[in-house]
């Protein structure tokens, strides 16, 4: 025996062992292996220790090194394959680690709160908070203190569902800017989402409570270069880099105002049937705030100028879902709600 | 508003296309929603030459070869006699489709290839001559559209007129924006001559009477002025070719030469026009009023209608014959026999159009005009337009003109101060470009520099302050044209509304609690008595606005279980109108959040093939995470509710010693049998309230100073440093002594160490003596400086027990 042949025999142990241990299928076969690699008794590797002194006496230093060696890996292999199995013995033996998962009910936030959400967080970014108003709201508030001319045609814009007394369901989240800037003093940089309702028969394409958000700007030195500065930020970060489009519109709380498009997500402007071969498909309605609107709160309309929009999350909803029919939004149905869990 | 583009180069010229001019309306005027080519079926065809024809023998059929413009000339057979070398046809290619519907495609005639087709003006759709194919006489080139060669094409461009501009409700007003947009003057409509002479007008001030014919305005305020135009010897009939042309452009279709020549001053110039058959009209007289008691008057449409009083009429000497502004009456309509006419041009008060045809439920094109206003003071002009063009069409003679009333007051004039428009626009526009804008679109712009004092013309109604004015510049230099540099701005003054913060905390709990978050319809039936209704409600049975927020969940969930959905998690934060003093009325407005659970209350897995149902501990579980979540840190307690009402209330929930909602077993969903039982959790986020802030103009500035953070932060309460001392008490309890009531007398008993008692089994049955149960509490003791030893801990147990015996008659259970 020499120290070559020594660390021959040590080196062929290491390479046999892994692949053995690895195959033993439980403890019993474990401990039957332990014993035929490193057992005290008759293992490998006290066999090959036993040749040790059989070495010339310099070369016994290496070869015990050598062995030694070896004899900390095959254990430590051994001891892991040891924790596994007895990990599986506990367990039950053997899991059939293809069966399904535990699973809990997913929940999840509504699709137009959630596109409500997005919006928010981007103007939150901006510096805006979030103002509320009551859905049963004083005429006053509706239409006059928003400068709508009294018995006008744009009155027939809001198809208006009456309540008692001085009372209507809201046509549009519109009356917070007049209860925001009755209540606060500008800088004023609202966002107010909620519901607004009107007398829209409940079909594929309307509904008669619809989700609707506001935003409102109102300080010194406001101008419609902010409107559409802003505007255009949102817009980029709502829908990812796009192109936005303003054009001239009525809404009588707003001079000048503005609707604002951005480029077909589908067609990228080329022209399509969503977007009736325009290109463009609108986002929502702006303008700068009328004077009569300040001076409806109290305010100096000579000092304060501000700019205002209101758009529609539930179109965003199904179109960014392809969901066709709006009445789904509505029926509640868990699988439908299921959907959105995120 | 239906625009033909071609009627609307008859009235400004330009050469734009119509694709041009639907992107100048909508960048610069009003969106343009729709746009369509008349025509369109005819987009494929192209005109052809034919370069060379010979006889097919025996046949009435020659072979061609026709250049269609490809280069290569197209071998087709052609059944017409007239075909003739070196003229000009149109031509379908293979694969184009025949307005009839037939596809064109090649084939073989008698032996001869065919490649497409040579066509007649009626195989087209152009009329019905079929004697030959149709020659055109054009200096295109082959292959050129044959709608680009033919003056039968036309687009129709849609405008969506909103209520401030009902001047772009006519040819003539949108012909105004494109002609100041494209620099192009306005003309007179060359399809007329003009050649009709019509004599000036009779005037009077509350009446006139002129050729036989009397007109007197009874309601100055209904009809500031009123003109008529007599026309005798007209001959009803067809109307010439071009006139039906136009109004089919716009969609509109051919009645009579003198109904479409009203029909074409409508749409041209704005005006609603009213001819009526002068010898229908008792005692050749007009009188415009208010209606009579009991009147009624059977309209074009053939219906008959009520008047009401206040409604205005046009009437003869005898009874109404029309309604102001709305719609005629059948009696005096012009018919085929009608040979003399009383052209109606007038001014009506807009309120009492928009009135009228609401108390009528009847819309038409003239009251839709009159209720947003027409251009009063091109009255005189247009009824001498109309006469002249009805004679020119139906023939007759214009014998008088009568013009009752007066001449609307000029216009308000606004100071402007062109610096004003960088406030507004964020750029300074130069004073001459500002003068320039305004005066192309007809304002009267007097006074320099700085001090501009501009009157807006008479078809404009919209325009009273200088915001307005700056629209008008911003409109015209174009929206695109304004900065947009995003620029710092200050923080705004006004808080989160708390109602917004608690929301969507309590939302984020409910999704991560595995609900399914609703956004329904708050309508619903009558629930209670007095309760909110919509007094003009589109579906009688969702008339009432709801009471609570588990209504609307308890419908959503039935829709569910009648789709067989039966693990139903339904949450909603949203608004409960409660019921105010007043009979039916809105008393104010709770923002709540409500949740439902029913069914399963985990998904089914192998290990657990059916999973425990919902039920009223999960809801009440549900309850506590909800009003932690919307209440950090207060002090959240229910107590057992007096059971009554549809549902079964469980227990009220008090936060912080308020009740805020309850959890209840919502007994009286309409589930199948299958279906498991529904709890329902409800609880009142708070008011938001409806009254006004501040009186209608007034402001009222609330403090800035900052509220601080809405939730009071949690105290961190050291972790022990001590072991703890637990003992179980298995206690026999009466079956009318509520576990909250021991649990009471054990806080109470158990001395300042006791850290915490919980409920850890309950058992009912056999075994247990008549009337009674078993509940087991652990108690956990912990002195927070040193060990517990065990004979302090027996003590606390003896005292214990002897108290609940003597107070409650609750003894341990015997092993």
């Amino acid at each position: 025996m020499t120290l070559d042949e020594f660390k021959a025999a040590c080196a062929a142990l290491a390479a046999d062992a892994p692949a053995q241990i690895a195959a033993v299928a439980d403890l019993d076969a474990w401990t039957a292996l332990r014993n035929a690699l490193v057992g005290r008794a008759s293992g490998r590797l006290t066999d090959i220790m036993a040749t040790l002194p059989q070495l010339p006496k310099e070369d016994r230093r290496e070869a015990g090194q050598a062995a030694n060696a070896v004899k900390l890996e095959v254990e430590a292999l051994l001891t892991a394959r040891e924790s596994g199995l007895s990990a599986a013995a506990k367990s039950g033996g053997d899991l059939d680690l293809t069966m399904p998962e535990r699973r809990r009910w997913v929940g999840a936030a509504h699709p137009v709160s959630q596109v409500i959400d997005e919006i928010t967080e981007i103007f939150r970014e901006l510096g805006f908070t979030i103002a509320l108003g009551p859905e049963a709201e004083h005429t006053w508030y509706n239409f006059q203190a928003l400068n709508f001319p009294d018995d006008h045609p744009a009155m027939d814009l809001h198809d208006t569902l009456y309540l008692q007394g001085d009372l209507v369901l809201r046509t549009h989240t519109s009356p917070v800017q007049v209860r925001t800037l009755q209540q606060y003093a500008p800088p004023i940089r609202i966002l107010a989402p909620g519901n607004v309702h009107r007398r829209d028969p409940f079909d594929a394409s309307h509904a008669p409570t619809f989700a609707q958000v506001e935003g409102l700007v109102v300080d010194e030195g406001i101008t419609f270069a902010d409107l559409k500065a802003t505007l255009t930020h949102f817009a980029n970060r709502f829908f990812g880099s796009t192109r936005t489009r303003f054009r001239p519109s009525y809404f009588p709380f707003t001079e000048p105002s503005a609707e604002m498009d951005v480029l077909c997500g589908v067609c990228k402007g080329s022209g399509c049937s969503v977007c009736k071969n325009s290109g463009w498909v609108e986002i929502l309605g702006s303008g700068m705030v009328h004077p009569a609107v300040i001076e409806s709160a109290g305010l100096d309309s000579t000092k304060y100028t501000g700019w205002a929009f209101g758009l529609g999350p539930a179109r965003t909803a199904l179109a960014r879902h392809g969901i066709p029919d709006i009445r789904i939004l509505y029926d509640s149905d868990v699988r439908f709600l299921e959907q959105f869990a995120r | 508003m239906n625009i033909s583009h071609e009627w609307l180069k008859t009235l400004v010229p330009h050469t734009r296309s119509a694709d041009e001019v639907r992107d100048l309306l909508t960048a610069h005027v009003a969106t343009v929603e729709g746009f369509e080519h008349t025509r369109a079926e005819l987009a494929s065809f192209v005109i052809a030459r034919v370069m060379e024809s010979e006889k097919i023998p025996d046949t009435k059929l020659s072979f061609n070869k026709v250049d269609d413009g490809s280069g290569t000339l197209l071998e087709v057979v052609c059944g017409a006699p007239n075909v003739t070398v070196g003229t000009m046809y149109p031509f379908a290619r293979t694969g184009t489709t025949m307005p009839a519907g037939l596809v064109i495609e090649k084939r073989k005639i008698r032996g001869f290839t065919s490649n497409g087709m040579l066509c007649s003006a009626r195989e087209l759709g152009l009329g019905q001559d079929h004697d030959g194919i149709l020659p055109i006489e054009t200096a295109a080139a082959p292959g050129t559209p044959l709608l680009d060669v033919l003056p039968i094409s036309d687009v129709r461009i849609v405008v969506d007129v909103l209520p401030n501009r009902p001047d772009l409700l006519s040819h003539r007003g949108v012909a105004r924006e494109v002609s100041a947009l494209t620099g192009v003057a306005m003309v007179e409509p060359a399809d007329w001559t003009a050649a009709v002479a019509v004599p000036a007008p009779v005037v009077g001030d509350a009446s006139a009477t002129a050729g036989g014919v009397t007109v007197r305005l009874d309601d100055r305020e209904g009809c500031p002025r009123y003109g008529a135009a007599i026309i005798r010897g007209v001959k009803v009939g067809p109307s010439p070719e071009w006139l039906v042309k136009r109004l089919e452009a716009i969609g509109s279709r051919s009645i009579n030469n003198v109904v479409d020549a009203t029909n074409y001053l409508l749409h041209g110039f704005g005006h609603p026009m009213h001819a009526f058959d002068l010898s229908k009209l008792e005692g050749s007289t007009i009188v415009v009023r208010r209606a009579a008691a009991g009147e009624t008057l059977t309209t074009l449409d053939g219906t008959e209608r009520k008047l009401t009083t206040g409604m205005l009429v046009i009437a003869d000497a005898a009874h109404a014959t029309a309604v102001a502004g709305v719609m005629g009456g059948r009696e005096s309509e012009v018919t085929d026999a009608t040979t003399d006419i009383l052209l109606e041009v007038a001014s009506f008060h807009a309120g009492l159009v928009r009135s009228g045809r609401r108390a009528l439920g009847l819309s038409t094109d003239a009251s839709y005009r009159f209720e947003r206003g027409v251009d009063d003071a091109a009255l005189p002009e247009l009824l001498a337009r109309g006469a002249a063009y009805i004679a020119e069409i139906a023939g007759g003679t214009v014998e008088t003109k009568l013009l009752v009333g007066a001449a609307p007051a000029p216009r308000a004039r606004v100071s402007f101060a062109p610096s004003r428009v960088a406030r507004l626009l964020g750029d300074a526009v130069p004073a001459d470009e500002v003068v320039a804008l305004l005066t192309s679109i007809g304002f009267d712009v007097q006074g320099s520099g700085d001090a501009l004092s501009v009157a807006a013309p008479t078809w404009r109604h919209d325009v009273s302050r200088d915001v307005d004015l700056v629209e008008e510049i911003a409109r015209l230099r174009g929206y695109d044209r304004l900065p947009d540099t995003l620029t710092g701005a200050r923080p705004g003054n006004v808080p989160d509304h708390p109602l917004h913060t608690v929301g969507r905390r309590v939302r984020d709990a409910l999704v991560a609690a595995g609900l399914l978050e609703v956004r329904p319809l708050p309508f619903t039936t009558q629930r209670a008595e007095s309760q909110a209704r919509v007094l003009n409600p589109l579906a009688q049975d969702e008339a009432y606005l709801r009471l609570d927020l588990l209504d609307t969940l308890s419908r959503r969930a039935e829709y569910n279980l009648n789709r067989m959905q039966g693990n139903v998690r339904l949450f909603e934060v949203g608004t409960a109108f409660l019921a105010g003093s007043g009979a039916e009325s809105v008393g104010g407005e709770e923002i709540r959040v409500a949740a439902l659970l029913m069914g399963a209350s985990r998904p089914p897995h192998f290990t657990e093939p059916k999973p425990p149902a919902f039920d009223a501990w999960d809801a009440k579980a549900l309850a506590t995470r909800v009003a932690q979540a919307a209440w950090p840190g207060a002090t959240i307690e229910f107590a057992e509710a007096v059971r009554d009402g549809a549902d079964q209330c469980l227990w009220t929930v008090a936060v912080d010693g308020s009740v805020r909602g309850h959890v209840s077993a919502l007994t009286s969903l309409d589930a199948p049998n299958w279906a498991s039982p529904a709890f329902g959790v409800e609880l009142t986020l708070g008011a938001m309230p409806v009254a006004y802030v501040a009186p209608k103009g007034e402001h009222r500035y609330v403090s800035a100073a900052t509220s601080g953070p809405a939730v009071a932060p949690v105290r961190y309460v050291p972790l022990p440093a001590m072991p703890a001392a637990e003992f179980d008490l298995a206690l026999l309890v009466p079956t009318h002594i509520a576990a909250a009531a021991v649990e009471a007398l054990i806080r109470n008993t158990a001395g300042e160490l006791l850290e915490s008692v919980v409920v850890f089994d309950e058992y009912r049955g056999k075994g247990l003596p008549e009337g009674t149960r078993s509940v087991g509490w652990r108690l956990t003791f912990r002195h927070p400086e040193r060990t517990l030893r065990d004979k302090e801990i027996e003590g606390r147990r003896a005292m214990l027990l002897k108290t609940l015996e003597k107070e409650l008659s609750v003894v341990p259970r015997s092993a």
